[in-house]
């Protein structure tokens, strides 16, 4: 039972130090997306492009004036309906990285959010890892050091 | 978590124990809060209609949504329930005085409050029914003023006709998640010696003296075990005539252990709490804009649906799948106890795990938009006012790239707690196989953990 147990464990380890690899990159491309921006939606709301990509967003606006302001790239473009505009960049970090709108456009503006996410997003491999690797570390720990010396309940009261 | 490693604050900093003892430190703080409170319905009545410029929304549900949840509830449980403002007019109504202890008893009608409602249910039906139209709520100044001045109405009704704080213990929806999740608090307010506590045959912490009211919050600190129900007033400390009242810092959610105090009540709470924390961060968070039109009662149909999916997960789906896990570790560790037990037990898990996921979430938006409280300061109702000159700062997110961060450390070390917890408990009902009720219950909280995760960076 111990012996599965700790196969098990094993088992957890190995993937989340399998998420820790490097992954290989593709040669870089240009990505042409055009965003259009509505109360309280930008479509598309999640766009994937591979880091070093470059990255060309078309910005439309449907209904009201929008703006577009990308988390950790700090771009930041205002846009009106019915005049297009042009955003490009290269996505150099990878992540999760919200697009928010930037522009007070009613009720809801501040939760109208869209992801921009630059694989392999290293961060997001990364913290699934390191939750596998506590949970795992964490079980091992109540199994080798705590089973024992809490065998009689003893820290819990109950009248 | 022998109470030996605990340290008597009072003891170490008399000049505190001063201070709390003083009859005009609560009020003047109180008093303090409610001119904010005020101000957020008049500037919510009057202001601008735009959310991000109203001092109402911007104040309540960015800057206190955030002191209270990211720093008060963590690190000193109950404490806002201290200098709330909801609470004032009522309580200073009932004493017929603000600072000075005025003679004689509670003026109210004195009813008793019924029995049946003397737990978290009315308080877990409150938060699930504003966590419904929480997009309305949340963004539109008027609807939020409101919220606020009906809470304000209802506590100083409840006070008239109920003695004591009712309003708070009972009702508050507020105050329901707050004692909630101030079980995970490094303070705690406790007597030193409940064995003096026995002894004293006036319990003037109970029935009040000429020092101070007997407790409004209707505990009885001389067994306190648990921050739960404890509002932090400090009229005990001031009416103990044995000086045996402090305050302690104490290992982190010592009272989730308290086994004799769990209930079905409580256990709902942890389920509202942690399945509203992941709703909001689908719905308000995420990039899917047919939801946020639904909860933004687009349309009635939608919104219903939304609605009925939001009230179904909190209350039947995710303590369904608690109860399925529950089957099967009582099954795994060959547990004795009645299911609904155990059920309940293991539940306060899911309070640490709730918590950081709370925190998690607040950080996605409250970094994002902490800067609009900096230009309402200057211009609380969107008139064109330039109090401090800070108006027309323009919105800058702040720390984009560290939220992330930050929101994984809080989640990992909420879902460790959590099966530690879990471990605890396990330990308790089977002593010699904890771990094997551990490990499902492990991993369905290590799922939520990855859900969460995936939601903010994935
Ligand atoms: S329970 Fe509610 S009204 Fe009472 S003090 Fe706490 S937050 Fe304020
Ligand atoms: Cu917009």
């Amino acid at each position: 039972m111990r012996m599965v147990l700790y196969a098990s464990l094993l088992v957890i380890a190995l993937v989340a130090l399998w998420l820790l690899l490097p992954t290989q990159s593709q040669a870089a491309t240009t990505h042409h997306v055009t965003i259009d921006a509505a109360q309280y939606e930008f479509s598309p709301g999640r766009i994937e492009v591979a880091q070093g990509d470059e990255v060309i967003i078309t910005l439309t606006a449907s209904d009201v004036v929008h703006g577009l302001y990308l988390d950790g790239y700090d771009i930041e473009q205002q846009v009106l309906p019915g005049v297009s505009q042009q955003i490009r960049f290269f996505a150099d970090q990878p992540g999760k990285f919200r697009y928010r709108c930037s522009v007070s456009c009613g009720a809801l503006h501040p939760f109208m959010i869209g992801e921009l996410v630059v694989s392999s997003n290293a961060p997001f491999r990364q913290a699934v890892a390191a939750v596998l690797l506590a949970v795992a570390g964490s079980i091992f720990y109540l199994s080798r050091f705590r089973s024992s010396q809490n065998e009689q309940g003893s820290e819990t009261t109950r009248a | 978590m022998a109470a030996d490693t605990r340290v008597d604050v009072l003891r170490r900093l008399p000049l505190l124990a001063r201070l709390l003892k003083s009859r005009a430190f609560q009020p003047a703080l109180m008093l303090l809060t409610l001119f904010v409170f005020t101000l957020a319905i008049l500037t919510g009545w009057f202001g601008t209609p735009a959310g991000s410029r109203n001092f109402g929304i911007v104040f309540v549900w960015i800057v206190w949504w955030a002191l209270l949840i990211v720093i008060l509830v963590p690190f000193f449980g109950r404490l806002w329930c201290m200098i709330c403002p909801i609470p004032a007019p009522g309580e200073w109504l009932q004493r017929r005085g603000i600072i000075r202890r005025a003679p004689g008893k509670l003026r109210s009608l004195h009813r008793r409050w019924d029995r049946r409602l003397k737990n978290m249910w009315l308080q877990n039906f409150g938060f699930l029914t504003i966590a419904t139209f929480s997009a309305i709520i949340l963004t539109r100044p008027n609807i939020s003023a409101w919220v606020l001045f009906g809470f304000i109405v209802l506590a100083i009704v409840l006070s008239l006709i109920f003695d004591n704080r009712v309003f708070c213990r009972y009702v508050c929806p507020v105050g329901g998640f707050i004692g909630l999740y101030a079980m995970m608090a490094p303070i705690e307010l406790r007597a030193r010696d409940c064995a003096a506590c026995k002894a004293h045959r006036t319990k003037d912490c109970v029935t009040g003296s000429a020092a101070g009211y007997g407790c409004p919050w209707m505990v009885y600190p001389g067994n306190l075990q648990r921050n739960t129900y404890c509002g932090l007033c400090m009229e005990c400390l001031k009416t103990c005539p044995k000086d045996n009242i402090t305050i302690r810092v104490r290992p982190v959610g010592a009272d989730l252990l308290v086994m004799k105090e769990h209930r079905l009540d409580e256990a709902y709470k942890a389920f509202i709490m942690l399945a509203c924390a992941l709703l909001y961060s689908v719905v308000l968070l995420g990039p899917w804009g047919w939801l946020k039109d639904a909860a933004n009662m687009e349309s009635l149909p939608a919104w219903a649906a939304y609605a009925a999916a939001f009230w179904g997960i909190n209350l039947l789906v995710l303590p369904g799948m608690f109860g399925g896990v529950t089957i099967i570790a009582r099954f795994a560790a060959k547990q004795t106890a009645p299911l609904r037990q155990l059920f309940i037990d293991y539940a306060y898990a899911l309070v640490p795990l709730g918590l950081a996921a709370w925190i998690a979430f607040s950080l996605g938006f409250v970094f994002a938009n902490g800067s609009y409280a900096l230009s309402v300061i200057s211009d609380p109702f969107g008139w064109g006012w330039n109090l401090f000159g800070t108006a027309e700062l323009s919105w800058t997110p702040i720390l984009p790239g560290a939220v992330n961060l930050l929101q994984m450390g809080v989640l990992t070390g909420g879902l460790l707690f959590g099966i530690n917890v879990i471990h605890r408990v396990a330990a308790h009902h089977s002593p010699g196989r904890a771990l094997h009720a551990t490990l499902p219950f492990a991993g369905l909280l290590t799922t939520l953990t990855l859900v969460f995760l995936w939601l903010y960076l994935g």
